[in-house]
């Protein structure tokens, strides 16, 4: 079982086809995959990772790594 | 190309980081531009949704300067092997990628700078000849670094324009916000059909995923916006039928197939929000616009391309060549119309060539017409699929794949490109490999891995079967 910063970081890499290590200073454009066909697949990764669905408004506001464990953190109640 | 003189004292530009510019000022810009150009010759645009970028164009466009419109994101490798095919005699591009060039900067305007080019080895005078009815010519894949280019004319920009202004009913009010890339053959029949009409263009480079993108079409009070398919499945994501947009009245599809149960959902929700949503068809060879679905009839054709654009025709012809008389029988779509290019190119000798399709074109897509007289596309004769509204040709990413491992087999339907390899273990090297030469996400890609790629008798790959396998 991966815990949820594992799941977390899982979507990420699988979104953004990117190594762990360059994670926690990720943001939206910030490298190639991460464009808007990137942005949903991450939001869709979540979605499935957390079982949650996301808001609309959250989808524009996950523009971070750091947004996206903030958000998830106050608005869906998952701890890290 | 524009007249800009008659709008004068009208609001040409406004860009997302509050710059505008008149018509007036645009006509004192564009002067200056084409006087800061020491002799006659070929301008790259490497194109970004900012001021500098668009200045460029409309100056190239308006001072009949010859110009090619390249995506001014990707990689340096791809541009100078471009650059080594056409031996552009001047790049006009961001400030920030001067330095990965070699040239003299001549003109600077906001951010952005003309490079005066020189070579080592240059083509001769006669070589680098241009045809003077050549004005602008785009990319025919977004996605590979093909050197074939689209030649388009003065004449085939102006009437598609107009045509478009016609049809969309465009006139100095509308304020269209242009997030399209510029270099895209959809971007650049937006600017072109409403800088003709003195409307307002809204620049943007931001995307409908950025909160700002939002703030700026809100504060500037946008009247129209213009998208792909998959810009409209992530608005419907985004709750954009629940946004308070009162100023928005136009939404534009073009770019390829939308799923026609979503259109129908657009199409319902214009009409019920006193909004149109206007389904549009087109290539880039034909400037690129060639139908559109009158919005009145939306309602009940929501599958339709609609019909051709004023001043174009439709037919459509079966495998001999006859042209089909009934309703409901497929056959190739070929139009009609000033709009067409005048052929391609893929070398710089290849600028001089004059028209060589005198306003036909031969579509690649399979359609039939209904008796209404509405036609709807079927298939494609050509394997190719489109990539958020951008051209993806199969056998060239099949070309790609095989420098990694022989043995695959490429099949795609728009937005997924399927890669079937019979050799384990490779799936995340061909992905990245992909992603690197197409500029596609990596979530367009699934590479499957099968026993044996199905083959004919005499060898040929077997296409259909492996899209059932899908």
């Amino acid at each position: 079982m991966m815990n949820n910063l594992e799941k977390l970081n899982q979507a990420f890499v699988d979104a953004f086809a990117i190594d762990k290590k360059y994670l926690k200073d990720l943001v939206y454009k910030g490298v190639s995959n991460w464009d808007s066909v990137g942005q949903m697949v991450l939001i869709a990764n979540l979605e499935e990772a957390f079982d949650i669905e996301i808001k609309s408004d959250d989808i524009m506001d996950i523009n971070s790594y750091e947004a996206a464990v903030l958000i998830l953190m106050r608005k869906y109640n998952i701890s890290f | 190309m524009f007249d800009l003189q008659k709008y004068s004292s009208r609001l040409a530009i406004r860009s997302d980081i509050g710059e505008s510019i008149t018509y007036a000022e645009l006509t004192i810009e564009t002067e200056k531009f084409r006087d800061a150009i020491p002799y006659d010759g070929l301008v790259f645009i490497l194109c970004e949704n900012v001021m500098g970028s668009l200045l460029g164009y409309i100056s190239c466009m308006t001072k009949h300067i010859p110009c090619v419109l390249l995506d001014g994101s990707k990689d340096i490798e791809l541009i100078q092997h471009l650059i080594a095919i056409y031996h552009p005699e001047f790049i006009w591009l961001s400030q920030k990628r001067v330095g990965e060039f070699v040239g003299t900067v001549i003109y600077k305007y906001e951010n952005y700078s003309m490079l005066q080019m020189r070579y080592d080895r240059d083509f001769s005078e006669k070589d680098k000849e241009i045809n003077p009815n050549l004005l602008l010519c785009l990319t025919t894949s977004g996605s590979t670094a093909s050197p074939k280019f689209v030649r388009l004319s003065e004449k085939n920009l102006r009437s598609n324009a107009e045509s478009i202004a016609e049809y969309l009913q465009i006139d100095e009010n509308e304020r269209p916000v242009m997030s399209l890339p510029m270099y895209y053959s959809f971007g650049m029949s937006v600017i072109n059909s409403h800088l003709i009409k003195g409307a307002t263009i809204l620049l943007t480079d931001k995307t409908v995923l950025q909160r700002d993108f939002w703030d700026f079409i809100k504060e500037e009070k946008a009247t129209s916006i213009a998208g792909v398919p998959y810009t409209y499945e992530m608005l419907r994501r985004l709750n954009f039928f629940c946004m308070d947009l009162p100023y928005l009245k136009t939404m534009t599809q073009a770019g390829g197939k939308m799923i026609s149960a979503y259109v129908k959902e657009y199409v319902d929700f214009a009409e019920a929000n006193n909004k149109r949503f206007v389904v549009m068809y087109g290539q880039t060879e034909a400037s690129p616009r060639m139908s559109y679905l009158p919005h009145d009839k939306a309602v009940d054709k929501y599958a339709s391309i609609g019909i051709a654009i004023p001043g174009g025709k439709f037919s459509l012809i079966d495998a001999g060549g006859d042209v089909i008389k009934d309703a409901d029988v497929e056959g190739e779509l070929v139009y009609e119309g000033e709009n067409v290019c005048l052929g391609y190119s893929e070398k710089r000798q290849d600028l001089q060539l004059g028209d060589e399709n005198q306003g036909i074109l031969y579509t690649g897509d399979i359609a039939k017409r209904d008796v209404d007289g509405f036609f709807y596309i079927e298939g494609r004769m050509k394997r190719f699929v489109k990539v958020m509204g951008n051209r993806c040709n199969l056998d060239a990413v099949e070309q790609f794949v095989k420098v990694i491992t022989a043995d695959c087999a490429c099949v795609g339907v728009d937005d997924r490109i399927s890669v079937f390899v019979t050799q384990n273990g490779l799936e995340d090297d061909i992905k990245h490999f992909l992603v690197a030469k197409t500029g596609f996400n990596q979530s367009v890609f699934r590479v499957l891995v099968i026993a044996v790629i199905p083959k004919s008798n005499s060898g040929k790959i077997q296409y259909p079967e492996l899209q059932r396998m899908l």
